[in-house]
């Protein structure tokens, strides 16, 4: 399996882990991935806010790279995921659109490819027998809330891959990868990323209804499918424990990590050790689980 | 949360609520009010309009109120209320169409939004790709707020999460010629 991968701007900087255990998981499932050469930032919110053609061109420019190549995307990020998927909708709904995107990319670009979301491809593409087959270091009924956040499932017209109230993938993953998915009601509610930079208040009163849910649910870690989310809810977790006078003490794992350690690659090798709130508990279960396992086979 | 009063409905107003529909492609008027949207929206507790009560401004032409108001800038664009509407009304599509609208007409009531918007929007055309390092900076004098709080730079960079100097991709000017041609089309709302 060959796709065109567009990492987006926070897997090279915020999201490295997110970068680290993509390569990890790609190389084991056998899936390969062609970056896409020089592309260029989706133009997120700031775009759409501020025009609707430049929030379609951004994209554009991406996919016809890929295109060329006769290649589907794999997008990581959920934010860039949900922007190149409005595009490809756009392009592909009117010839209109088409003619004048081609024209301001200075490329030919049709929508002949499709947008996936790298959640997509590792599970569903890949196939989840394959994944629990790999998975020869499960991770022993580790309590995960699995996270999907606003823009992996929604709206459903762009997102079709899962139901955007109550989506599966991830948790069908967990179960592959030998986890628990706990049962909860946030997982497709908003962290707020949007406002990261300019109304922190807001982000951290709706990352901590977040937060709030899934360790009321019993989970030891929330696994989560976009950087931005993973900013905010790893990066700002002691500021929102800190303004509740309560403690969390959650850990954020990428999905992405999650299948890396379960496939058997070293932790740090993944970018366990680059979170700000502490994955060693994570790791420590897992061997814990496994050794009792063995233990009493 | 602040009140409407209906009687200042205007016939200048029909103009606008016609230009919003046509923007944005949304049918404002199918909405019947049920307020699901206001009910499951997660910013809806900082908004000074609950997103039902922006609908409705559209729908009586309450042009200056619905584009100076708070609202409009704090929906996260996060798809709940589309996912729910029951007549299948695209808010987030039409939040947009008035963000861009008030960016039009300088009334935009959250100026640290735009602002953020505008400097990352810079850096993408200089750059290809945001420089946040850079964008820390500018923000960080023209808002007055506190970048630690914001981007917490030292943090990230000790993580190897960030980086000093801003990644400049090889296009030969294809991005920035993307933006010029843009800024001389019309917007494209009209596509
Ligand atoms: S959910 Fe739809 S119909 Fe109901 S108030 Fe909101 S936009 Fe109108
Ligand atoms: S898209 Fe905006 S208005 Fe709709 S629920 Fe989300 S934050 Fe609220």
């Amino acid at each position: 399996m060959k796709y065109a991968y567009y990492p987006g701007c926070s897997l090279d900087s915020t999201g490295i882990e997110y970068q680290l255990s993509t390569k990890a998981v790609a190389g084991t499932l056998g899936v390969e991935l062609w970056e896409i050469p020089e592309w260029n930032c989706c133009g997120a919110s700031a775009a759409h806010n501020t025009d609707r053609l430049l929030s379609l061109a951004l994209p554009a420019r991406n996919l016809a790279l890929a295109e060329k190549e006769g290649l589907d995307v794999a997008v990581p990020c959920a934010a860039c995921y949900s922007r190149m998927k409005a595009t490809e909708k756009a392009v592909r709904g009117s010839e209109d659109v088409r003619e004048k995107i081609s024209e301001i990319i200075e490329m030919e670009y049709g929508a002949s490819n499709r947008t996936l979301a790298l959640l997509d491809v590792f599970t569903n593409q890949a196939g989840l027998e394959q994944v629990a087959s790999l998975a020869t270091k499960p991770l022993q009924g580790l309590k995960t809330a699995c996270y999907y956040g606003c823009l992996m499932v929604k709206p459903p017209r762009l997102a079709e891959f899962d139901d955007p109230e109550d989506p599966q993938t991830m948790d069908r993953l967990m179960d592959a990868l030998g986890a628990e998915a706990v049962s909860w009601p946030y997982k497709t509610e908003c962290c707020g990323a949007g406002f990261a930079s300019s109304r922190t208040d807001i982000v951290l009163q709706m990352s901590y209804e977040v937060l709030r849910l899934a360790k009321t649910a019993g989970a030891e870690a929330v696994v989560t499918a976009c950087p931005l989310c993973m900013l905010n809810l790893d990066m700002r977790q002691k500021e929102i424990e800190a303004k509740n006078g309560v403690a969390i003490d959650l850990p954020i794992l990428y999905f992405t990590e999650l299948m890396a350690l379960a496939f058997g690659h070293k932790p740090a090798a993944i970018g366990f050790n680059k979170h700000f709130v502490d994955t060693t508990p994570v790791v420590r279960k897992v061997e814990q689980g496994r050794r009792a396992k063995e233990v009493q086979p | 949360m602040k009140t409407i009063e209906l009687s200042s409905v205007l016939t200048a107003g029909k103009a606008f609520t016609a230009k919003v529909e046509a923007d944005s492609k949304v049918n404002v008027r199918s909405c019947y009010q049920c307020g699901k949207c206001s009910a499951g929206c997660p910013a809806a507790y900082a908004m000074d309009y609950a997103p039902h009560q922006v609908i409705r401004m559209v729908q009586l032409g309450l042009e200056d109120r619905v584009l100076s108001s708070h609202a409009i800038w704090l929906c996260a664009s996060c798809e709940n209320c589309i996912t729910r509407c029951p007549r299948d009304v695209d808010l987030p599509a039409l939040m947009d169409t008035l963000r861009r609208a008030a960016y039009k007409k300088g009334t935009v009531a959250e100026k640290n939004v735009a602002l953020f918007n505008n400097l990352f929007l810079q850096s993408v055309e200089t750059y290809g790709r945001p420089h946040e390092m850079s964008m820390m900076m500018r923000y960080n004098m023209k808002s007055g707020q506190l970048m630690k709080d914001v981007f917490r730079g030292p943090e990230l960079m000790k993580r190897g999460k960030m980086s000093l100097r801003p990644e400049k991709i090889r296009d030969n000017g294809a991005v920035r010629r993307i933006f010029g041609r843009v800024r001389a089309s019309s917007g494209g709302e009209q596509l």
